[in-house]
């Protein structure tokens, strides 16, 4: 992995100070790993909508950006818009806790998150941008019995379809991540775990803002403050976007909204079988470096990392009913941070800094919906459940493929809305970050 | 965390409710006689809306009956709520969706 | 060692008490009352720590939670990361040092206590400060459940940093005369040091007690460390005050300077001058009596410098007086000085020379922003207040009301008044009668002069790298200019672009004055830029605290059976099922799984086993419709079954596939008993509960779970009849087969206990289910165990069960199946009723997807080499002629769902879902093992007894 230099300054040589005294701590000035590379002196434009677009990208999170990314990089089609109703990268892109990992169970979810994980090894240097991927390896832990059996199937359905994954003995979670408490008398002990190596974290404002740059630098418009309030039908297809800043012409339309994507699909008409859920997670304060790898725990509910300035960030369970509004009950944090005190003992003292919500939308089976719709021009990317950050290059390439070819990209193509009616479902749910 | 008031108990903290989804779902009369695509609209697809939103719950760590509420889903209030089998409320004024976000 | 700047006398310490502790290697006196900065400020200590990426020097800029830049590590008596020195309280034995941004977290676990209260009242009042101690008075008076709650040591808020009166007489005598009233109140809850750091829905708010930090090694062991408090409140009335704000000015971050209001608050609550000349700088008028207060203590104040061209006539005269500077229409543009300010760079603001003013303490004030976190967080809505320069809250939420500072009050009178106003409001909602409390007197306030709005004082030079706006974050102006350039408008693109207001102290000091800076770029006012979200925690909570008690053994209750005790002395080795301990295997002496698992096993073949199955879920159901939910519930026919009977069945989603199976007994004509799967118990009844009650609460049927009330032991194995007849013959029994047949029960008594016993097998061998009233279960048990000794009655644990059921092909439901199996999948069929017109799941058989002829199927595995017990989870592939696996991806068949080495075959067998499985019995597949390809013969699920002829024993 490259950092690019363009970024890398070195603010010791623009401010002379006096180094701080031993006596105030025996730290050196500048704490490793506590800062990040800084971004660039230009990002993207702020353009006034045209009167017409080839393709409009509903959703400006980091699915609509890589989706119109590859649009331009792989098909050439640049007369595109993407449209945000908040600010850029604002929704589910900015709330989720950057777990990149492609160890799915069933063939389908594999391909398409192995697709985006090789992606993601490639993205820094497509990009030019410093998204600090850090390929520090995810520990799926296993407490019972069956979570072996089914850790076991995964690994080894892992290692066939081409992903990297091992199971590992509770000494060997020890060796990979020594503050992971396998007693064996806590009240679930660790009974070992799966181990993908080639999973890692990014920094998900640097991964939006970075496919945000070369979208704006290919001609692409980035329309932020940009809320669609209806469309405009002609029979089959969907000929013009009302917002609320103006009326937009479209050759067609990518709905890329994740959480707010049935407001869209009922304006349309049309039922798509997700539902909308509170998704909480939090941060501690800044720490020294003491979880050098991802802990994921579906028994336990525990899913951490210790990101890249030292902030612990951990997932937090999904609130059971629908919600819209971006925020959780507390006693799911509660719940949380006994799981993660009794897996990590070493937690007790440190703080929760700061917790937020997102809406993650839930499908059926826990496995997206990606491809073409009733309508002859409008096309779907929704229901990531939980999986939607680690997919964001997979599924932006995928989908621009797929709005470019107006035909399912192989690896969309599991993926139809079509899945519900013939039964042929994907089902994820053990796959999942938090079982809901 | 709600205060949610069940019909039959009267008020109780959240964690005492289990969430049951879209409301007024009715099981087909004769599933039988339904295409592929009905069946699985009534198996899969629900309803999610953003704003009022009538859905069931159940309070399983109380008198455990399962009951209906309007609720708005920006908000998470609970606008009304009513038994199973009682009609939607028609609510006096619109819900607060968007104002109170 | 002496403190040389203590004051003589005054404050809130008690000069009686010292206390001794270390910072950064160095031994210091405080006195009890301090925090560790008041204390390190007394010895002239200004810098704490350095910043994180510039490595400048950091001081102490305020006297509580607002700082954002005395980052401490607390080493003893527990290491506790990123503690603020302006929040702990000094302690004998307390070992700190700085910290640049880091924390360092104890390699060892937390040994100390953590606990939770709920607390229930009619009025909450956040903070105990004059607004919130007149609010609680109205409330108690008026006969209401009130909580009064303040994260400071003692009750006073502002007060504790003022010399102001009231009723003529020192402020915060009237707070501890308020204080002894509450406490007196039966119904009243005061809490200090208590940080109310959420506020939730409907009066639902969250605080943390801090009970023993500030006692240090000297705690209570018994005492928990910390406790969190949920409260629920009918109304909240937030009077949290208001933080200080900085003016950013080149730099601004050198220690020594600190806002204003702070440095009075050192000098009134801890008797500590935090310098011995100092220059004021200030936008408003409430530093001026910082200047006042200081230099009648003693400091020289070598100058005020106002920003406004007009300075407050009442403020000057009052300066004049002690010979003070005033120098109005100027700012502070710079400071010098290496790890503390030695001057003040000032200058008039229209330009002009620069006068570097020398002094060791620089105040600054840039006015006030109320403390509306909670009433943002409770989503009340924000404006900018243009005449006050703050964001104010617009108005009340349903439940929650602001009031004094919190709300913009400038006035101590205005806060008294309107605690009390807001208080009397709540309790006339909730139907209460106020006793109003007269408002305290206080001595008339000077005249106001409107406030300036500055946010930034420009460089002489234009360079803004140096102008900090978050301390903690080292981000400057400079950020600032760069993000907007950079296209960036919103101030959360703003926040993340600099990284402002992301560290410790969540930007309490930096997030107003970043929007001012932005609007002030961009063109435009505060209010259209607006700010970032605050989201809880107001101030950051150990994981520990919010953990409380649910930590080890209790973070999951355990369930154990009635038999738990005979299996811990029967050294059996446990498995965890659910919430549910139940023996996996009982190895004597020697033995590991595998012998233990194939004696048993062989035990149950051909002499006795017994099995503790309490654990299996069971629920009773009775009514006259009791077999007709039961009918629409299982995919086959339960209402024919007669009384007396019992019949196996499946369960299925409406998608279809298979959720539990289990035995159902016909108890009465209107009573049947289900038997669940342990894992199902109480999703089957919830399941049950939810179609009666939603979808057909016509249906006259009751459901009760009554796993826990009854027992079950299944006596297995062809020496079964000899046990069953032996213990239960002399109460009636005939277990022969022509009196007692195969899936049928009787009800008997044993020393008068009532028994139910079924003829019941999940391992194809002649077997009892004993069911009992818990209460008798281990006399009936080890009735069982004693009677059948002579047959070498062997106790056995959920392995042996598996592989029992698994040589019989009886499948598990959440081993064998995962969510995407359907009962024909199961090869159960003979399950699915053709004669009912509906069943749960039935349509869905119909779909596309499960008329497949390659659906994975469960079949029995055989490794042809005899000897390979073919790991659970392996994946099944096509035989590979070549003997080796073609590259990635390679196509599956399915999987391994169970795989045991059995006594019975002599081999090790698997059991199977792979595609069109059915069809290929007979055939040879691969299943890799660790880089190997075993070949596997792939037969029909059921190896031993495929004809049934042991059952009837």
């Amino acid at each position: 992995m490259t950092t690019v230099d363009a970024f890398s300054t070195d603010p010791a040589d623009a401010v002379p100070h006096t180094p701080a005294p031993d006596r105030l701590n025996g730290s050196s000035p500048r704490t490793p790993g506590a800062e990040l590379p800084e971004h660039p002196e230009f990002l993207w434009s702020n353009p006034d909508p045209q009167k017409a677009y080839d393709v409009v990208v509903i959703g400006g999170g980091g699915h609509g950006l890589a989706t119109a990314h590859y649009l331009a990089k792989n098909h050439g089609i640049t007369n595109v818009a993407v449209l945000e109703k908040g600010w850029l990268a604002g929704g589910n892109t900015a709330r989720n806790t950057t777990l990149i990992r492609s160890n799915y169970l069933w063939d389908e979810s594999a391909a398409i998150y192995e697709h985006s994980l090789k992606l993601w090894e490639g993205l820094e240097d497509d990009l030019g941008y410093p998204i600090l991927f850090s390929q520090r390896g995810v520990l799926n832990l296993a407490h019972t019995l069956q979570d072996v059996r089914d850790s076991v199937r995964r690994v080894e359905a892992n290692v066939l379809n081409g992903v990297d994954a091992e199971w590992l003995e509770p000494d060997e979670v020890r060796k990979v991540c020594p503050i992971v408490n396998t007693s064996t008398d806590i009240r679930y002990p660790v009974l070992g775990a799966t181990y993908q190596p080639r999973a890692g974290i990014a920094k998900h404002d640097y991964v939006a803002w970075g496919f945000a740059r070369r979208v704006d630098e290919a001609g692409i418009d980035i329309i932020q403050d940009c809320e669609v309030t209806g469309f405009v039908r002609d029979g089959n297809r969907v000929t013009g976007v009302r917002t609320t800043r103006g009326d937009i012409a479209c050759g067609k339309v990518a709905l890329a909204a994740a959480g707010s994507t049935s407001v869209l699909t009922d304006m349309l008409g049309l039922r798509v079988p997700i539902q909308s859920h509170p998704l909480q997670a939090l941060v501690s304060e800044l720490l020294e470096p003491v979880h050098p790898t991802i802990v994921m725990s579906n028994a336990v509910h525990v899913y951490v990392s210790q990101a890249h300035k030292g902030e612990l960030v951990m997932g937090a369970g999904v609130d059971a009913y629908n919600g819209y509004g971006q925020r959780g009950a507390f006693h799911i944090i509660e719940r949380q941070m006994a799981a993660a005190v009794e897996l990590f003992p070493v937690f007790a003292r440190a703080h929760l800094l700061r917790t937020w919500g997102g809406i993650v939308d839930t499908t059926p089976d826990a496995s997206p919906i990606v491809g073409r719709t009733p309508y002859d021009n409008v096309f779907l990317n929704c229901g990531w459940g939980t999986g939607g950050f680690k997919a964001t290059p997979g599924v932006g390439w995928v989908f621009a493929d797929t709005i470019a070819n107006d035909e399912p990209h192989p690896y969309a193509a599991p993926f139809s809305l079509d899945r519900f009616v013939t039964g042929r479902l994907v089902d994820e749910h053990g796959a999942a970050a938090v079982a809901h | 965390m709600q205060m949610i008031r069940c019909p039959w108990c009267g008020p109780r903290e959240e964690v005492e409710f289990h969430y049951g989804g879209q409301a007024h779902v009715p099981y087909p009369a004769e599933p039988a006689a339904l295409s592929d695509e009905e069946w699985a609209h009534y198996v899969f697809f629900r309803d999610n809306t953003r704003g009022a939103f009538a859905e069931r719950w159940s309070h399983s760590a109380g008198c455990r009956r399962w009951f209906n509420a309007l609720r708005d889903t920006v908000s998470y209030r609970f606008l009304a709520v009513y038994r199973p089998g009682d009609p939607r409320p028609v609510l006096d004024q619109t819900p607060t969706a968007g104002a109170s976000s | 060692m002496s403190a040389p700047f203590r004051t003589a006398s005054g404050g809130r310490v008690e000069r009686s008490v010292p206390v001794s502790f270390t910072f950064g290697g160095t031994s210091y006196e405080g006195l009890r009352g301090d925090t560790l900065a008041s204390a390190l400020l007394a010895h002239g200590v200004h810098q704490v720590t350095t910043s994180i990426k510039l490595g400048r020097p950091r001081g102490v800029g305020a006297a509580w939670a607002e700082d954002p830049s005395s980052l401490v590590q607390v080493e003893e008596p527990f290491p506790d990361p990123m503690q603020l020195a302006t929040t702990t309280e000094v302690f004998d034995g307390l070992v700190a040092h700085g910290v640049p941004g880091q924390g360092r977290l104890a390699d060892i676990g937390d040994s100390a206590r953590y606990d939770s209260r709920h607390l229930h009242v009619d009025l909450l009042v956040v903070g105990a400060g004059p607004a919130g101690v007149q609010a609680a008075l109205t409330a108690a008076r008026s006969g209401a459940r009130v909580a009064l709650v303040d994260e400071q040591s003692e009750p006073g808020g502002s007060l504790l940093g003022t010399t102001d009166l009231v009723d003529g007489r020192p402020a915060l005598e009237w707070v501890g005369d308020a204080a002894a009233e509450l406490a007196a109140a039966p119904e009243v809850v005061h809490l200090q040091r208590t940080t109310v750091f959420g506020v939730y829905d409907d009066g639902f708010a969250l605080a943390v007690e801090r009970r023993t930090d500030h006692l240090g090694g000297a705690a209570p062991r018994e005492v928990s460390r910390q406790r969190v408090w949920r409260i629920r409140a009918r109304r909240t009335v937030v009077a949290t005050g208001a933080h200080e704000r900085p003016v950013v000015f080149t730099d601004n971050d050198r220690p020594g300077t600190m806002l204003a209001g702070s440095a009075r608050t050192f000098l009134h609550r801890y008797g500590v001058l935090a310098g011995t000349r100092a220059v004021v700088l200030t936008t408003n008028d409430s530093a001026y009596r910082a200047a006042v207060e200081l230099a009648d203590a003693g400091v020289e104040v070598a100058a005020v410098v106002d920003t406004r061209p007009q300075v407050p006539a009442h403020w000057a005269a009052e300066c004049a007086g002690r010979g003070i500077e005033v120098r109005s229409g100027s700012a502070v543009v710079g400071t010098r000085g290496t790890d503390r300010v030695t001057h003040a760079r000032v200058a008039a603001r229209d330009g002009g020379a620069v006068d570097d003013v020398a002094c060791d303490l620089l105040l600054v004030s840039g006015g006030w922003n109320p403390a509306v976190h909670l009433y943002s967080q409770a989503r009340g809505k924000l404006a900018f207040d243009t005449s006050l320069g703050a964001f104010l809250p617009t108005g009340r939420l349903d439940d929650l009301l602001v009031a004094g500072a919190a709300a913009g009050a400038q006035e101590l009178a205005t806060c008294l008044r309107q605690g009390g106003a807001a208080s009397a409001t709540a309790l006339v909602e909730l139907g209460l009668d106020v006793v109003p409390v007269p408002v305290p007197s206080t001595p008339a306030a000077p005249p106001v002069t409107a406030p300036d709005l500055v946010w930034t004082v420009p460089d002489v030079d234009g360079d803004t790298s140096r102008q900090f706006v978050d301390l903690q974050r080292d981000a400057t102006v400079a950020d600032v200019q760069r993000a907007l350039g950079a296209g960036l408008r919103s101030p959360e693109h703003v926040k993340r672009y600099t990284t402002i207001g992301t560290a410790h102290d969540q930007g309490k000091t930096s997030g107003v004055v970043t929007s001012g800076i932005i609007a002030e770029l961009l063109g435009g006012g505060p209010d259209d830029v607006g700010t970032t979200t605050f989201r809880p925690p107001y101030t950051p909570v150990a994981f520990a605290t919010l953990a409380g008690r649910d930590r080890g053994q209790l973070f999951d209750p355990v369930r154990t059976t009635a038999l738990h005790d005979w299996h811990v002395r029967a050294g059996a080795v446990w498995e965890d099922v659910g919430q549910w301990k139940r023996p996996r295997y009982y190895p004597l002496a020697g033995e590991d799984v595998e012998t233990a698992v194939l004696r048993e096993c062989a035990a149950a073949r051909t002499g006795v086993g017994i099995l503790d199955g309490s654990t299996l879920g069971k629920i009773d159901v009775q009514g006259p419709d009791a077999g007709e939910l039961l009918d629409r519930l299982y995919t086959n026919l339960m209402s024919s079954l007669a009384v007396g009977k019992v019949r196996y069945g499946v369960m299925c989603g409406a998608d279809g596939m298979v959720i539990d199976d289990g035995t159902v007994l016909r108890v009465a004509e209107d009573r049947f008993l289900v038997m669940t799967t342990t894992g199902g118990a109480a999703k089957v009844l919830d399941w049950m509960e939810e179609w009666h009650q939603t979808e057909w609460p016509e249906l006259g049927v009751h459901l009760a779970s009554v796993t826990e009330q009854w027992s079950a032991f299944p006596v297995v194995g062809p020496r079964s009849r000899d046990v069953i007849q032996a213990v239960f013959g002399p109460s009636g029994v005939d277990a022969a087969n022509e009196a007692f047949g195969f899936m049928t029960w009787q009800d008997t008594v044993l020393d008068g206990a009532p028994v139910r016993l079924a003829r019941i097998s999940f391992s194809g061998e002649l077997a009892w289910e004993v069911h009992v009233s818990s209460w008798h279960a281990v006399a009936v048990w080890e009735r069982l165990v004693e009677a059948g000794r002579p047959y070498g009655i062997t106790p056995y644990g959920t392995e042996t069960m598996h592989v029992l059921r698994a040589e019989k092909g009886y499948p598990i439901i959440g081993q064998d199946t995962d969510g995407t199996v359907t009962p024909q999948d199961l090869g159960m069929a003979w399950v699915v009723s053709k004669k009912k017109p509906d069943f749960v799941g039935k349509r869905s058989f119909a779909r596309a997807d499960n008329l497949r002829e390659d659906r994975k199927q469960l079949v029995g595995l055989l490794p042809v080499d005899r000897t390979t017990v073919l790991p659970e989870g392996s994946q099944v592939v096509e035989l590979a002629e070549s003997g080796e696996l073609p590259p990635p991806p390679v196509p599956m068949l399915g999987h391994v769902t169970s795989s045991y080495r059995s006594a019975h075959l002599e081999r090790p067998f698997a059991l199977a879902l792979v595609k069109g499985g059915r069809a290929r019995a007979g055939q040879l597949v691969h299943v890799p093992v660790k880089g190997r390809l075993v070949a596997v013969e792939v037969t029909g699920p059921v190896l031993v007894d495929p004809e049934g002829a042991r059952r009837d024993g």
